[in-house]
This record gives C-alpha cells, sequence and structure tokens, in this order.
C-alpha cells in the first residue's frame, strides 16, 4: 500500500487557492497597517443614519482585499476538511482523514454551538461568550479538545502503547506494515522512536492533560479561597503570615521544587500508618501535602454551609452533615487510597503529581483572591452586612466571593492554560505521570532527542498543547471582555 | 489663526444631536438642542444625570469618543462650524479659545507631572511662548486663581494639594490662554461646602476680569441661580426650557421646571404644613423615551393624545424675547396656581430619650505612611468630646463637612468600632465598648443604618428578596421561610416598592429603588435608631424628595430615632427637628433646627449657612467666605478646633482661642455653641439668610 | 526608606533561611541520601554498606546540626571512618587536617563541596551564572524594548487593528510554553527535514562563542514567552491611561496626539508593566532550565536539573540561594521602582 500525501487528490485544485489566498492576506494586511499609519489624521465625518462617507480610497481596497484573502484562506480549509470526508481511502490525504477522524468532534461541537447560540440570551456569562468573537474561538478550540478527550477511543486509530516493528520514526502517512483487514492502514502522523502511533498518542494525550489539569486547578483555587479570603478580611498577624508563606513556595523556582517532590525516591520516605482494612499510609511528603490540601473542600463546603444557614439549623445539620459524609469518602479515597467502598483512589505517582501542581497554583490564588477581597471589603454592602451582626465566614463566603466570581472565573481559564504548561514542563523533565504516559510534555520530551531528524513526532503533542493553552487564554480574554461590558 | 474675532454670539448652537452606538443599537444621548452663549454671558445648563448635559459639553469640544457622533445640527464656534474643522485646527481652538473644567479636580490633573510643567504646556502649545515666559504667566495665574505660595505650589506634584487647590489649578490651566468661552462640567460636586463656596466666588469674579463666556454645567439650581446669567434646563436629551435666570426661576414656563422647583428643599419648605412634591415616576432610558414630550408620563398636566402626539418644537414664550419652552399647553397652563396641597401631616411628638452619647472620644492609630509602614504611627482624633441625647420620634441632623468625623461616630454608635472614651447609652444601658460581634440581636437589631451610595449598597449578586429576606434572618424575624417571605413582602410594600421586585438583581434597580430597599432592610429588624449617612445625597433631585419623604413617614409609623448626617444643611432644615453641628470631631453647636439656623451662631455655622446655594431668587444671603483648608484630624491645631479658619478670632482678646478649647454654652434651652466668644457678640450677629417678605 | 529597604532585608534573610531548610530537609530524606550513596559508591552496595558510607560522610548526623554545619553556625563534622579514613567537612585534599577550621560554613564563605561535578560549589555557581547571564542579558535586549514598544503602539489606540494584532499575537506566545516554541523553531529552522537550517539547534558551542548561528533559537524561544506578556500588561496600562480624564484634560488643551503619548501617557503607563518586568526574572528563571535543557547550555539552569536529578545537596542549595536572592532582589527593586516613578506615594 503506498504512503498517504498531506492533501490527498483535492490537493491539487486546494493548494493553489490556500497558497494564493494566504499571500493576500499578508499583503493586504501589510499595506492597510502602514496606509493606517499615514493618514491618522483624518477625521471620520459622518452622515445623519451614522454611515461613514468616506471608506474609499487605498485603504479600503486594502481593507477588501485583507477580507477577501481571510475568505480564501477559510475556503480552502474548509475544502480540504469536506473533501477528506466526500473522497474515498487514499484519496482523502491524511488532512483528510483527520478531518474523518475527528467526525465525532466536530458533530458535538455543532450542536453545542447552535444551541447555545439559540439559548444566549438566557444563559448568563456564557451566553454573553457568544457575542464576542474571540471569546467564541476560544471556547471552541478548549470544547475541540474536551470532546477530543471524550471520544479520545473512537478517535484514535491506534493502541497508543502499541508498538509496531518497522514503523520507528516513519513519516506522517506511512502505511502500517503487516496491518491486518480490522486495523487503520497507515500512521496518519508518522510513527515515534518507539514505533508507535503519534496520532493516537497524541488524542490520547488530550484525556491525560484534561484529567488532571481542570482538577487540580479546582483544588488550587479551593485552597487559595480558603485562605486568601480571611487573609484580606482579617489581615493583620494572619495576613502578614499566610502572605510570607504563599511569597516563599513562589520564591522556590518552580523546577527545583518540582524536582525534590516528584521524585519515586520521595515517596518512600516517612513513617507508615496502619489504616482500616489493612491499609497502610506513608507519612511521606505528597501524602501528608495530600491528607492537607484535600482537606481544603470539605473545610470549605461546610463553612460555606453553616454561615449560611446558621439562623436555621434543621436545613444547616442536613447540608454540613451531607458534605462531611461525602466529603469524607471522597478523601478516604483521593489523600490516603483507602476507599473502603474502592470508588475513589488515585494512582500513587498521579497523586504526586497532582499534589506538586496544586502546591504551587495556590499561592498565586491566594494572592489574585486577597488582592479582589481587599477591593470589596471597602464596599458598602459588606458595612451592611456587617452592622446587622453577620459572622465574617458569612460575609467573606457570601458577600465578598459571589461578586469577585468574574476575574476568578477569567483567573481560573487561564490558570487550567498555566495548569497544562506546568504538566508539559514536568513530563519534558521526565518527571510525569508515567514514561509510557501519552501525555503532551512527556511526548515532547520523547521525541526532542532526535528533533533535528524527526521532527514529527514532537510537532503535533507541542501544536496540541500550544493551541489548548491559546484556546483558554482566548476564552479568559473573551470573558473578561464581555463580564466587563455591562 | 490662533485667535480670530468675531462680532456674534461666542456660542451657537443649532438642532444639535448626539447619538451613541452600540453593537445593539443607536442611543441618542442630545436630541434638537439648541442654545446661543453671548460675549462674556454665562449660561448654566441644568438637569438630573443621565439628561445629556456633559455629551452637550464634549460634543462642543468634538470629543465624544470612538462611540459617539453628532448626528445632526451644527456648532458653531464665534461663526465657524465645529464640526466640519480637522483635527488640526480643532487642536488650535482647544485650550486656546475654548478651555473646560471638570468635576474631579484630582483625576483631570497628571499625577505624574508638576504643576508647572502642566500650566506652561498650554501658552508653549498655543502661543509658542519660551519656556521662562509660560512659567512666568503660570505664575501670575496661579496668583490670580488665589493660591498661598504659588511658587511652592508650581513645584508641587497634584497629590501635594487638596482637593480646592486642585481645583484652583484645574481654573488656572483653564485661563492660561485666556479663552473666549469657558466649559464648567460640575466643577465643585467633589468638593465641600464651604470649598465650593469659595470656588464658585472665583470662578464668577475671573469670569468677570477675563471677559470670558462661560457654560456652566451642574445639577445644583442653587449655583446655577449664584453664578449664571441665563439657564437651559434639559430632561432626558432635549432642552425643556431655556431663558434668563430670573424669569425661569420665578415665571418658569415647562412643568419639568416647575416640577424641580418643588421637590427641591426651599428654605420656604417644612416637612409638615408644606411638604417637598416628589417627580412620580423614573427618568427613561435612552431607549425607552416615550413618544411625544419625553416629560409626559410624569407630567401634571399631561393630556393624551396631544402630549404624546409626536415631537414637541420650543416655543418662545411671549413677554421675553430669548425666553423659550419645549410644552404644547404652556400658554393653557395657570403658572400662578400653588401646588395640589398633599395631605399635611400632623406634628409627631417626640418622646422620651433613646439614645445618649457622653463625652465620646475615638482616637485611632495609622501607619504614617502606608506602603514604607514602619513604626512611626500617627494618632487621628477623629471623634474628640461629643455629647448629645436622642429622642424617640426625634430626627436629629448631623452636619459637617467630610473629615469632621460623623462618619466615625457612626461606626462606633453601630459598634463597627468600639470607643476610646465616653460613653454611649442605649436605654441607659452602656454599649460603647461592646464590639458587634458580642451585641445580642436585639441591640444589633435596634441600631441599623442606611448608606450612602446607593450603587454599593446592595450586594450586586444577590436579589433584593433574598437580601431582605436574610436581614429578618439574622434578626430572628418569623420562624419559617413562608414567614419570612410574607414581612419581606410588607417591607416591601412600606417603600414602596412592587412586591414583584423580590426576585429582581440590584443591577435592574435605579439608585432611587435601591435605596429603598437599603432602607427595607434597616428597617427589617424593627430598627429603633436609624443612622442614616447621606442617604439622599446621590440621587438625583427629583427622587430625593421621593426618598427623603418615605424616611420621614417610616419614621412616623415607626416612631424611629432618625440621626441624619449630611453635609446639606438645605435638606436638613427641611426635615430635622434638631441639629448638631461637628467640626474636627467636637460638637460646635447643637440646638433645634429654628436655633441653630437663625442667630447666635457658632461662628463656623455661620460660615457653612452662608456656603449654601440656594434657588430661591427671593432669598437675601450674607456673604461670608471661609479661607482655608480643614487642618487634618492627624495634625489639630490647638484650642478652639476652628480657630485657624475663624473670621471673629480678633474679637476674643488674649488669644484665648489659640490656647484652650472652648467650653459648650448654653445660649437657649437646649442650644449650646462651643465658643469663646462674648456672648454679646454672639448676641449681636446678623441672620446669614433672610427671606425676601413676598 | 532605609527603615524600609532594611526590613525589606531582613524578611529577605529570613525567607532565604526558610527556603535552604525545607531543600536541605527534602535532600536530606533517606530515600534521597540512599540514591545519593548508590550513585556515588555504586549501584550494587548493600543497606549495610550504604549505611556505612553515609555515616562515614556525616550524613547520617541530625539534620538540624548539618543544616547548622552548612550555615557555619555549628563547627563542621570530623569522622573517623569505618574504613579507617578520616574525613570531615572542613577538610581539603590539599590541605593537612592539622590546619582545617573548625568552621566551614556558608557564613565562613565555603558554600560545600559538589558531588556531582566533583568541585567546589561556589566556583561552579559562579562560572555557570556567568553563563546564564549572558543569555539573559541577551533575552532582556530583546524582549524588554521590543514587549514595551509592541504594547505601547497597541494601547495608544484601543480597538485599532495594529491593537487586535499584537493582543492576539502575545496571546499566543503567552500560549506557547518555551518547550513548545523551542521544539517547533528547532524543527523548522534546525531540522535537516524541513531544510532550513539557519540557525544551529545546540548552543553548547556557544559557551565559548556565542555567534548569531548558536544563540538565536535560545534567546528567541525564552523572549518570546515573557514578551507576550508583558506587551499585553503594557498594553492594558496604556490603554488605561489613554482613558483617563487627564489625557482627556491635555487633550482638550490642545496637546497633540503624539506630544500626549510621549509626555502625558507614557510614564504613567509603564509604572505597572515595570513591575511586571521585575517580576519576570523569576520566570525567566524557570525557561532558563528548560530552554538550556533544551539547547544544551550548560549554564544555571542546566546545573540545576544536573544537581537536582543527582541528589547534590550541597550544590542545590547554593543555586537554591541564588534563586531566591534573585526572586527577592529583584521584588525589591521592583517596589523601590514603582516608588520612584511614581510621585504619589513618593515619601515625604
Amino acid at each position: 500500500m503506498e504512503s498517504l500525501t498531506w492533501t490527498g487528490a483535492a490537493g491539487p485544485f486546494l493548494n493553489p487557492l490556500l497558497a494564493v489566498s494566504a499571500a493576500v492576506t499578508v499583503i493586504a494586511f501589510l499595506a492597510e497597517a502602514v496606509l493606517g499609519v499615514l493618514d491618522k489624521d483624518r477625521r471620520v465625518i459622518l452622515d445623519r443614519e451614522g454611515a461613514a462617507l468616506l471608506s474609499g480610497g487605498a485603504r479600503g481596497l486594502a481593507s477588501l482585499a485583507l477580507l477577501g484573502g481571510a475568505a480564501g484562506c477559510l475556503a480552502a480549509v474548509a475544502g480540504y476538511l469536506i473533501a477528506g470526508l466526500v473522497l474515498e481511502g487514499p484519496d482523502k490525504g491524511i488532512i483528510g482523514w483527520l478531518a474523518l477522524r475527528f467526525l465525532p468532534v466536530w458533530v458535538a461541537l455543532g450542536v453545542l454551538y447552535s444551541v447555545s447560540f439559540t439559548f444566549r440570551r438566557r444563559l448568563g456569562l456564557y451566553g454573553k461568550l457568544f457575542d464576542s468573537p474571540i471569546g467564541m474561538i476560544g471556547f471552541g478550540i478548549v470544547m475541540f479538545w474536551l470532546f477530543t478527550a471524550v471520544f479520545a477511543d473512537m478517535i484514535a486509530t491506534h493502541d497508543p502503547l502499541a508498538q509496531v516493528s518497522g514503523m520507528k520514526n516513519k513519516l506522517p502517512g506511512t502505511p502500517v506494515r503487516g496491518a491486518g483487514p480490522g486495523d487503520f492502514a497507515w500512521y496518519l502522523l508518522g510513527g515515534d522512536n518507539l514505533a508507535r502511533d503519534v496520532f493516537s498518542r497524541m488524542v490520547m494525550g488530550a484525556r491525560e492533560v484534561l484529567k488532571i489539569a481542570p482538577a487540580a486547578t479546582a483544588f488550587a483555587f479551593m485552597v487559595g479561597v480558603t485562605l486568601g479570603l480571611p487573609a484580606a478580611y482579617f489581615g493583620g498577624r494572619l495576613d502578614t503570615t499566610l502572605s510570607f508563606l504563599s511569597n516563599l513556595v513562589l520564591a522556590f523556582p518552580v523546577i527545583l521544587l518540582f524536582y525534590l517532590l516528584v521524585t519515586p525516591e520521595i515517596r518512600a520516605a516517612g513513617a507508615e500508618v496502619p489504616l482500616w482494612g489493612g491499609r497502610v499510609w506513608t507519612t511521606s511528603i505528597p501524602n501528608v501535602l495530600a491528607a492537607v490540601l484535600f482537606a481544603f473542600p470539605i473545610v470549605f463546603f461546610v463553612t460555606l454551609w453553616n454561615s449560611r444557614f446558621r439562623v436555621r439549623p434543621g436545613l444547616r445539620n442536613v447540608l454540613v452533615g451531607l458534605t462531611v459524609v461525602l466529603g469524607l469518602w471522597m478523601y478516604s479515597g483521593l489523600a490516603f487510597n483507602a476507599d473502603p467502598a474502592g470508588v475513589f483512589g488515585m494512582d500513587p505517582n498521579l497523586l504526586n503529581v497532582f499534589v506538586s501542581v496544586v502546591f504551587v497554583n495556590s499561592p498565586t490564588v491566594f494572592r489574585i483572591v486577597r488582592g479582589i477581597a481587599l477591593d470589596i471589603k471597602t464596599r458598602d454592602y459588606i458595612a451592611a452586612a456587617q452592622t446587622r451582626g453577620e459572622r465574617p465566614w458569612y460575609i467573606m463566603l457570601w458577600e465578598i466571593l459571589p461578586n469577585a466570581r468574574g476575574p476568578l472565573i477569567v483567573d481560573f481559564c487561564l490558570r487550567i492554560g498555566y495548569t497544562t504548561i506546568l504538566l508539559g514542563t514536568l513530563g519534558f523533565f521526565g518527571l510525569g505521570v508515567s514514561p509510557e504516559s501519552p501525555d503532551w510534555g512527556s511526548t515532547i520530551n520523547d521525541g526532542r532527542k532526535l528533533l533535528s531528524i524527526y521532527p514529527h513526532p514532537a510537532l503535533p503533542p507541542a501544536l496540541a498543547l500550544m493551541s489548548l493553552v491559546l484556546g483558554l487564554n482566548l476564552l479568559a480574554d473573551g470573558l473578561r471582555e464581555e463580564s466587563l461590558r455591562d | 489663526m490662533t485667535k480670530w474675532d468675531y462680532d456674534g454670539p461666542i456660542l451657537e448652537i443649532e438642532n444639535l444631536s448626539i447619538s451613541f452606538f452600540t453593537r445593539l443599537r443607536e442611543i441618542p444621548a442630545v436630541m434638537d438642542f439648541s442654545c446661543v452663549v453671548q460675549p462674556g454671558e454665562a449660561m448654566g445648563l441644568v438637569g438630573e444625570s443621565g439628561c445629556g448635559k456633559s455629551t452637550v459639553a464634549l460634543g462642543i469640544m468634538q470629543d465624544l469618543g470612538v462611540n459617539g457622533r453628532i448626528v445632526g445640527g451644527s456648532i458653531r464656534f464665534k461663526g465657524r462650524d465645529l464640526c466640519t474643522m480637522t483635527e488640526a485646527e480643532l487642536r488650535q481652538i482647544r485650550g486656546s479659545e475654548i478651555a473646560m473644567i471638570y468635576q474631579e479636580p484630582m483625576a483631570s490633573l497628571n499625577p505624574a507631572m508638576k504643576i508647572d510643567r502642566q500650566l506652561m504646556e498650554v501658552p508653549m502649545i498655543h502661543e509658542g511662548v519660551s519656556a521662562d515666559k509660560a512659567r512666568e504667566m503660570a505664575r501670575r495665574v496661579i496668583e490670580d486663581v488665589k493660591l498661598p505660595d504659588p511658587d511652592r505650589i508650581l513645584r508641587s506634584y497634584p497629590h501635594q494639594l487638596s482637593g480646592g487647590q486642585q481645583q484652583r489649578v484645574v481654573i488656572a490651566m483653564a485661563l492660561m490662554s485666556k479663552p473666549s468661552l469657558l466649559i464648567l462640567d460640575e466643577p465643585t460636586t467633589a468638593l465641600d461646602v464651604t470649598v465650593e463656596a469659595a470656588i464658585v466666588d472665583l470662578v464668577k469674579e475671573l469670569g468677570e476680569k477675563y471677559g470670558t463666556s462661560m457654560l456652566f454645567i451642574s445639577h445644583n439650581l442653587g449655583l446655577i441661580l449664584e453664578t449664571c446669567d441665563r439657564i437651559t434646563v434639559m430632561y432626558s436629551g432635549e432642552a425643556v426650557e431655556t431663558g434668563s435666570v430670573a424669569e425661569v426661576f420665578e415665571h418658569m414656563r415647562h412643568p419639568y421646571t416647575q416640577a424641580l422647583f418643588r421637590a427641591i428643599p426651599l428654605p420656604t419648605a417644612d416637612k409638615h404644613a408644606r411638604p417637598l412634591r416628589a417627580i412620580p415616576g423614573n427618568f427613561p432610558l435612552p431607549h425607552e423615551r416615550p413618544p411625544g414630550c419625553n416629560f409626559g408620563p410624569r407630567c401634571d398636566y399631561f393630556e393624551a393624545g396631544r402630549c404624546d402626539g409626536g415631537d414637541v418644537p420650543m416655543f418662545p414664550v411671549p413677554g421675553d424675547a430669548r425666553h423659550e419652552t419645549r410644552c404644547l399647553r404652556f400658554a393653557e397652563i395657570d403658572w400662578d396656581a400653588p401646588p395640589p396641597v398633599e395631605a399635611a401631616t400632623e406634628e409627631v411628638e417626640i418622646g422620651g430619650p433613646v439614645l445618649g452619647v457622653e463625652r465620646l472620644r475615638k482616637y485611632y492609630e495609622v501607619a504614617a505612611n502606608a506602603l514604607f509602614g514602619g513604626r512611626n504611627r500617627k494618632v487621628v482624633k477623629a471623634n474628640e468630646d461629643i455629647t448629645f441625647t436622642a429622642h424617640e420620634s426625634e430626627t436629629l441632623a448631623i452636619v459637617g463637612e467630610s473629615g469632621c468625623g460623623k462618619s466615625t461616630f457612626a461606626k462606633v454608635l453601630m459598634g463597627l468600632e468600639t470607643a476610646t472614651d465616653g460613653k454611649i447609652l442605649l436605654d441607659n444601658r452602656e454599649i460603647q465598648s461592646i464590639p458587634i460581634e458580642e451585641r445580642d440581636t436585639r441591640t444589633i437589631a435596634s441600631i441599623q443604618m442606611v448608606f450612602q451610595n446607593p450603587f454599593d449598597t446592595l450586594n450586586p449578586s444577590m436579589t433584593v428578596g433574598s437580601q431582605i429576606m436574610r436581614a429578618l434572618e439574622i434578626f430572628g424575624v418569623g420562624r419559617t421561610t413562608a414567614e419570612r417571605r410574607a414581612r419581606m413582602l410588607e417591607l416591601l410594600d412600606l417603600v414602596k416598592l412592587p412586591r414583584e421586585f423580590a426576585t429582581r438583581m440590584p443591577r435592574q434597580l435605579s439608585g432611587g429603588q435601591k435605596q429603598r430597599v437599603g432602607i427595607a432592610r434597616a428597617f427589617a429588624g424593627g430598627a429603633r435608631i436609624v443612622v442614616a449617612d447621606e442617604p439622599v445625597s446621590a440621587l438625583d433631585v427629583s427622587v430625593q424628595a421621593a426618598v427623603t419623604d418615605l424616611l420621614m413617614e417610616i419614621q412616623r409609623t415607626e416612631k424611629t430615632t432618625l440621626l441624619f448626617i449630611s453635609h446639606d444643611l438645605s435638606i436638613v432644615r427641611y426635615l430635622s427637628d434638631r441639629v448638631l453641628v461637628m467640626y474636627l470631631g467636637h460638637v460646635v453647636e447643637i440646638g433645634s433646627t429654628d436655633q441653630v439656623f437663625a442667630p447666635p451662631y457658632h461662628p463656623y455655622t455661620e460660615a457653612l449657612l452662608s456656603a449654601v446655594p440656594i434657588a430661591d431668587t427671593k432669598v437675601r444671603k450674607r456673604h461670608v467666605v471661609l479661607e482655608g483648608e480643614i487642618p487634618s484630624a492627624m495634625n489639630p491645631p490647638t484650642g478652639c478646633p476652628f480657630q485657624t479658619r475663624c473670621r471673629w478670632k480678633d474679637s476674643v482678646p488674649g488669644g484665648l482661642c489659640e490656647r484652650e478649647v472652648p467650653p459648650a454654652r448654653e445660649m437657649a434651652d437646649g442650644h449650646r455653641i462651643k465658643c469663646h466668644l462674648a456672648e454679646d457678640i454672639l448676641r449681636r450677629m446678623e441672620p446669614v439668610i433672610e427671606i425676601a417678605a413676598e | 526608606m532605609g527603615q524600609f529597604i532594611l526590613r525589606r532585608f531582613g524578611i529577605m534573610l529570613l525567607t532565604a533561611l526558610c527556603l535552604t531548610f525545607i531543600v536541605f530537609f527534602l535532600t536530606n530524606l533517606p530515600p534521597n541520601l540512599e540514591k545519593l550513596a548508590k550513585t556515588q559508591g555504586n549501584m550494587r552496595m548493600t543497606d549495610e554498606q550504604v549505611e556505612n558510607w553515609l555515616a562515614n560522610r556525616g550524613y547520617l548526623q541530625p539534620m538540624p546540626v548539618k543544616y547548622g554545619q552548612w550555615l557555619g553556625i555549628l563547627p563542621g563534622w570530623v569522622i573517623e571512618g569505618t574504613d579507617g579514613k578520616l574525613r570531615g567537612k572542613c577538610l581539603r585534599r590539599d590541605t593537612p587536617p592539622e590546619a582545617a577550621p573548625r568552621f566551614c560554613g556558608v557564613l565562613q564563605g565555603d558554600w560545600g563541596w559538589s558531588t556531582r561535578f566533583r568541585d567546589e560549589v561556589a566556583t561552579i555557581v559562579f562560572k555557570r551564572l556567568s553563563l546564564t547571564g549572558w543569555l539573559m542579558l541577551a533575552v532582556m535586549c530583546v524582549m524588554v524594548p521590543g514587549a514595551l514598544i509592541l504594547g505601547v503602539l497597541a494601547g495608544m489606540k484601543e480597538g485599532s487593528r495594529l491593537d487586535r494584532t499584537v493582543s492576539t499575537l502575545s496571546i499566543a506566545t503567552t500560549a506557547t510554553p518555551e518547550y513548545v516554541s523551542g521544539v517547533i523553531f528547532i524543527a523548522v529552522f534546525a531540522s535537516s527535514a524541513v531544510g532550513l537550517k539557519w540557525f544551529k539547534g545546540t548552543a553548547t558551542s556557544a559557551m565559548d562563542d556565542i555567534t548569531f548561528a548558536n544563540f538565536t533559537l535560545p534567546v528567541v524561544t525564552i523572549a518570546l514567552y515573557g514578551m507576550g506578556y508583558i506587551a499585553r500588561m503594557t498594553r492594558a496600562s496604556m490603554a488605561e491611561v489613554m482613558t483617563t480624564q487627564y489625557i482627556r484634560t491635555a487633550r482638550l488643551k490642545g496637546v497633540s496626539f503624539p506630544a500626549i503619548v510621549m509626555r502625558h501617557a507614557l510614564r504613567n503607563a509603564l509604572i505597572a508593566p515595570f513591575t511586571v518586568i521585575m517580576l519576570q526574572f523569576p520566570w525567566l528563571l524557570n525557561g532558563v532550565v528548560i530552554v538550556e535543557t533544551l539547547f544544551n547550555y550548560k549554564g544555571f539552569g542546566w546545573t540545576l536539573v544536573q544537581a537536582a536529578s543527582n541528589n547534590d545537596i550541597e550544590l542545590l542549595l547554593g543555586l537554591s540561594v541564588v534563586a531566591v536572592f534573585v526572586v527577592l532582589v529583584t521584588q525589591l527593586i521592583s517596589d523601590i521602582g514603582y516608588v520612584l516613578l511614581n510621585p504619589r506615594i513618593r515619601i515625604s
């Protein structure tokens, strides 16, 4: 069987279109920028309807060309995708096959966007996202990877860990040697230096990354919020101490911290404590950190309910009880790996990485929360709450926190991106979840050794990681813009 | 082409329309606005917030930002249409021919540039003079605006000056090139009354000296009366009435102008016999304006089918050549008819003492420098010797300018701070050193507060209903949620808000409505003492009256003691039974409203009364301008706190004022003045305000 | 002001103490010591041999004692080992035991001995740091002016096409960590697969002789990541300043647009980015580690990785002190600079 080309049968038609459109776009953009600088002193004179009277001239032409060029590029890309879905077998080309493999993602995205767009006026801040093109693009990219993670099994063409002999460092589109009738016939994005399919590893990597990054960020937020609010609200010595501690962690070079915390040796250090059901828990540093950090959500929710429903004991008892039972159950699984029911649990290596990432992120969240809370604290409605005798935690959690949500949501998106980068960094230094893991950082690390000769194994995960973080950043930007708008 | 001569009017605006464009729609901010300013004339532009008066000013400056556009009409300055000028031509006119002063003096000065450079820039750009020459000019103008020690001022950064000084610098900057037209956009709103009075004086004087025409934008009719020759009243994007100040104030020919005058507390108003009349309804949003007359839905003289028929043009009012009104029915209305008498209320019996304050003192320790902290801490003497008693059903006004310690006193009373010394007695129980966490629910519920800023008083992310419910929960009102919900709806009724508002978010409410929710919340636990910290100062005139009325009505039914903190003496005179004047933490005068507003005065009260602008042509006011600034509470003067600014200081022999804090002397029954002045001098004082006989 | 700096130095010292103690604690955990023994001795040592090896070299003393010795407030250990050799913290090969000083810690200027490189820690750190210094310098020269110019240009007219382009580009660069951009750059500009081969894929030769070909890629890789961030900050700050009232005052005084930007806006707009730039230094440190590893440039970052993966205790401590020092000094400079740039909070 022959190798796939990138663009398949549609290439000869679409490639020239793309090349020309791209060239036009670039030239028009530059021309527009230069012209824009030249006549900046012009005032726009408008007629009664508010339409610009002056839009002709060279600058108008450049703008028009810019639009045309961009449209051409989009058309070419759409052409590749459609050709991929329509054409048969090798004619699809690599891009075509990729488009087809991602079909579940396209469908899911289409459904999500049409539903959201229809009801966007009723969906609050999320709905307003669809008013901002930047936010929409960002959200699209993020959701693309999220759906990829969800449908990874349907998208991946091979087992991400399987090594096929003769496929070592093969170029994209190489047919798999000895592929059976049920197997997928090509390595779409080539093989890596252990002869595994780069495409499948990238797809499965999305799952790895999206499993850890949002959860770790959420934990970091719990810790940062639970400590940042009282630091800002009470101030004084508590604030000084907590701020000092957070600065301490921030002053640590992140990589040194990771090297010290994520090594396998550190897990062995510590006394062994017998737990229920014959399980043993080691007081190693990651375990102790996990025990501390994972307790924060429970503390947070218990305080949340207690402060709000202090004056309605019945409801309070139910909510607090539920939180404690559910929380401790999950806690026993996640922190001690000793869930009696065996539902929750975390691989020790994963726990180690997870805890370190939470630990590194929390101080920054702490600082942000503290800053916002210091500002909101001076508002009259806080004074109003104080004058009616509210307890401090009610004021912090129900008066300050909800009004800090705008910047916090924005930061949450940014921080997931940053956590993704951090996880990648870990993988890059070989400190990742496991050496075999298809997560993007480790894959980049594997690929970089032969980068000058075979760049193809390292590039797909690199681009994937970059696009996910870019999507999150754009999403955050869109959210920020929209939340500032009213 | 820097300056040119022109015989006609300085400014002619004809049928000006300005719109702002958002993604969703076009928002017309100003519609069909015309006005003429003659050389040397001061034109007042008055209206409530959102009526488009500032947009007119920016339209004249051709500085409407990216979204704003002039969509119709023309603005001619000395005969040339500003709308068709190029950017370069405009630049030459701005600053040299037309200058502008706005509300926040601190914000309008560049924080990173010294004053001299900011001033020198103007002549250097427009007249091309050398730096030395420019500096000399700057010095002269600084002297003109009566700033002490001009050389020091020139060398300072803006933040090193006080608010009043900053505004003088801004005025100096505007006058550097001797402009033909000066636009002042609420130039004194951010300042204290006594400072405001001095600035207004200065502007008037300089206007005459330089022969500048002025466009004075304000929401305060009193200020317009004191400064302007002509007035244009704006409502919802349109000019509704224009004419000479005397004509419009005495013979108004538009229902809105009339309603405005009936809503402000003039010295003739009385809360029992002649209560204020609030304008019913709300200001229409720009995209929800009614057809026909914009004021129609709120107007007493509305005639369906006619007033909402179509656009109403300006009609000239016969008699006066330049008096115009935008009212179809102006000729039919009997303008001299007295306002329909609202059910006059009876005076309420004032009950026994509820709250006693004895020699209360509150000192703070603050770090001398925020960033560099360090050990050198300073003591702020926020409250120094406060003594008074408040009775049931009584309104006691606490009056003073910013920094006088009135807010600190409120905090101590509420229990947010504890007193340094002295006593606060609530029903003969001492509460001055019990912080709020340790007070029992009854005590907390019986002292509640209404806050100043309506946009800040409600939690933006909770519905109105749940905020009131929360207060009920905390105060232990009602046993079940259903009971509390019922009580919450009653409270909404009490403050005259529709019950549907329970599910609204605060951002969907107007300022006045938010303030009503704040009042409902304060009364949730059956408060007996309500501290109202400037509850209406941030509201528009038409809403102010309604909120004030509401407060008094609730007070009557609930027999509440109202501590009304305010700097606005007009409203204090209108609604309070007794007045307490504070200066630098001292009670300098206390007495019944009549006693405080009539001589003998404390010298500070005298100056304060004189500083308040009154929008009544019949009122004669004696002019007392206070020099200098309020001293810092960190470093109060020795002896009498007021001695640094007192104009009577010379009448006290032997420099007593600088040595000793004067004792509080009983002048009449319950009227105490803290002053060293001999009794006969005090008694001889002339009244500041006199109402000419009708 | 003096008092302020003094206090900051106090905090700095405390932070450095805490941090080095944490590093000390983590590196001295028994499993780490065991690893150290096995890598330094040989991999097939029995538990007993490991124990002896560690005891002979003073590793089995109580943690606070060892830390005190490293600091130089406790006398250095001298142990006659089970193998009969006399060893001591302060004993060096070239000096006889009698002449050795009793104390030899940081306070005495002795930073210890690197087990990985078999050399004085101070020598290594100094040498590596100077290599990294060149890299940092080049990065700063590219990054700061570029970012500021882009940011100011973009923020000058909010919403213009230039603004949108710069904003999008800077978001894109902040979304691209060094290990991604570095990989892409090498793939595109240095790999035989693409064939451009404009630059070199490693910077090893730059340690002796910096050339355009071997230094461009590492510098650009680090600079790009920070540049987007600083440019965005500058843009936001500039855009905010341009909407303030005093800019409007200036405009309505008739000041021309370039003069408004240069004279009125710039100084106010640079206050916030200045802090950001200074706080960027610790971040650069991070980028430096990645880039030095990726491009095999044996500077500070590369050494850090080597020391960490070999549990080279004293070298790690030395490196952490330097890192902490960099972080805290930049914080101090950023605070002082903020005050100097911003007359509003200048102390009277």
